[in-house]
């Protein structure tokens, strides 16, 4: 059975210093409610997800107590992937007509600190000062450049892209743009990645109202399906977070994985992508994953963001509400902001950036720690297959 | 007497050698020892000393203080170099004892101890080889 996204909605990113994280989850569902003509008492599925903010069933004090299955998950950055999946297939196989997926979290200022113990680690991996996730970021980068011949400038134009589509679209964080030199010349964080190379820790929720087919042309004008959605690990080989050693040749990522079960599902190749949202908590991951999800080759980066290709008006639109660069990452809630301004691009109402000419397929893709990738291709109904 | 952060991450302290895994069957080296191969699964793999010496892969500079559990120096913290050490059989990451002008990918580097945190216990780093 096609499953089909019959409403969205979210918060603003950025800073809540008043909110909770159920109070964000809490906006984000009713919007998402609103936003599909349809009611809480008409849900007979929940699937929420946080990282560290609370117990995304506690909703339904809030909500009202309908009695209605309410599972939730907690895989890192794959979290919203892995909710919208849990849904999907719920509907697939009959055990629910109208589902509400959210995700929401609340982190604090500053970089994640993470526990060695909890990634089966040492102690000593933390205390010499090697478990910080910029580092990784960088090193992949560095490696990443020097390998295909990219140049710090790439880095500078995913960023100075992702805030100029930040600074277009009401609901993100950092509204204001900054030039591929200010990008280059602020301070060096991790080199060869500079302050606004690196998304920070933020806050937010969004949610979204998932209907099987025959339900959803009564809930939305354009219903935008789900045609694939994938969660995978990573295998031996692939260069991942908190790793005290790696294979001399580690390039096995589980995106390139996630992205082709994607696209295989969904019968569709990336080249036939018109809207594009993949991971960048760093612009170097960005780089990365455009190239581990099929959307263009290695290497092939610097000449697509030096001519614009991946803005909005560009062959290939990449983050087009700014990104986890220009959203920070509310790690729980990012899966799902991709799938909401896909949805909303392919629907022709973009809060942001639209991108031109009717787009028909999009794709969304997270990638986080311990390795884990889900991916996400979504179209509008009669899109070409 | 040499006291380091994790007894069970050397072979040997004098000269400092690394103890890795090598699987038993195919051959995957892995660092720290663990009880199965991560690539085939076979648990039980061979412990082995790995090579002191290798070639920078990649690195990058830690310029702000991590939070805990990071044990910053006594003198307080002051930014540092960190690599993957390619060693031929497994890259290996860890502090690098390199001016960051002087670091590139490729850079010939060997195994040494140096002092952490408080200055009583020493991890291993590489420094640039002469
Ligand atoms: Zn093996």
């Amino acid at each position: 059975m096609t499953v089909a996204i019959v409403g969205v909605g979210m918060t603003r990113f950025g800073r809540h210093d008043e909110l909770s994280g159920l109070d964000l989850a809490e906006q984000a569902v009713r919007e998402a409610l609103a936003d599909a003509g349809t009611a809480w008492s008409d849900v007979d599925l929940a699937v929420g997800g946080s990282n560290v903010s609370g117990k995304p069933d506690a909703l339904v004090s809030r909500l009202g107590l309908t009695g209605l299955a309410f599972p939730t998950v907690r895989n890192g950055c794959a979290t919203g992937g892995v909710a919208l999946a849990t849904a999907a297939d719920a509907i697939r196989a009959g055990r629910a007509r109208t589902a509400v997926v959210v995700g929401f979290d609340k982190h604090e200022r500053g970089a994640f600190a993470s526990d060695p113990a909890s990634y089966g680690l040492g102690a000593w991996y933390g205390e010499t000062g090697l478990m910080v996730t910029t580092q990784y970021f960088a090193m992949k980068t560095r490696r990443y450049l020097h390998e295909h011949g990219l140049s710090e400038e790439s880095l500078a134009r995913v960023s100075a892209r992702a805030f100029r589509n930040g600074a277009a679209h009401p609901r993100a964080w950092r509204r204001s743009p900054l030039s591929v030199e200010q990008v280059l010349a602020a301070a060096p964080v991790n080199p060869p990645l500079t302050q606004y190379m690196l998304c920070q820790p933020s806050q937010g929720a969004v949610a979204l109202v998932v209907t099987g087919e025959e339900r959803a042309a009564d809930l939305a004008e354009r219903p935008v399906r789900l045609a694939a959605v994938s969660v995978r690990t990573r295998r031996y080989g692939s260069f991942e977070v908190f790793s005290p050693s790696l294979d001399p040749v580690p390039r096995r990522s589980p995106s390139i994985d996630a992205a082709d079960s994607a696209f295989r599902t969904a019968g569709l190749s990336p080249s036939e992508v018109d809207v594009a949202q993949v991971q960048d908590t760093d612009s170097g991951s960005e780089l990365i994953h455009l190239a581990e999800t099929g959307l263009c080759a290695h290497g092939e980066q610097e000449k697509l963001l030096a001519d614009g290709q991946t803005d909005a008006e560009g062959a290939l639109p990449v983050n087009t509400d700014g990104g986890c660069l220009a959203n920070g990452e509310p790690i729980g809630a990012s899966g799902l902001r991709q799938v909401h301004e896909v949805v909303r691009q392919l629907q022709g109402r973009a809060l942001g950036r639209q991108v031109p000419g009717a787009p028909r397929v999009g794709f969304t893709h997270v990638y986080g720690a311990p390795g884990t990738s889900s991916c996400a291709v979504l179209t509008l109904e009669g899109a070409r297959s | 007497m040499t006291t380091v952060v994790d007894p069970g991450l050397f072979t040997s302290l004098d000269p400092p050698r690394l103890a890795g895994s090598r699987c038993r069957s195919c051959g995957t080296v892995t660092f720290p020892v663990g009880g199965s191969c991560p690539r085939c699964t076979l648990p039980g793999p061979d412990t082995v000393a790995l090579a002191d010496a290798g070639t920078v892969w990649t690195w990058t500079v830690q310029t702000f203080p991590p939070k805990p559990p990071y044990v910053p120096p006594a003198g307080g913290f002051s930014p540092y170099a960190v690599g993957y050490v390619d060693l031929g059989d497994v890259l290996v990451e860890g502090h690098l004892l390199v001016e960051p002008g002087h670091l590139r990918i490729g850079l010939p580097v060997r195994l040494v101890l140096t002092p952490v945190g408080d200055g009583s216990r020493s991890t291993f780093a590489f420094e640039a080889t002469p």
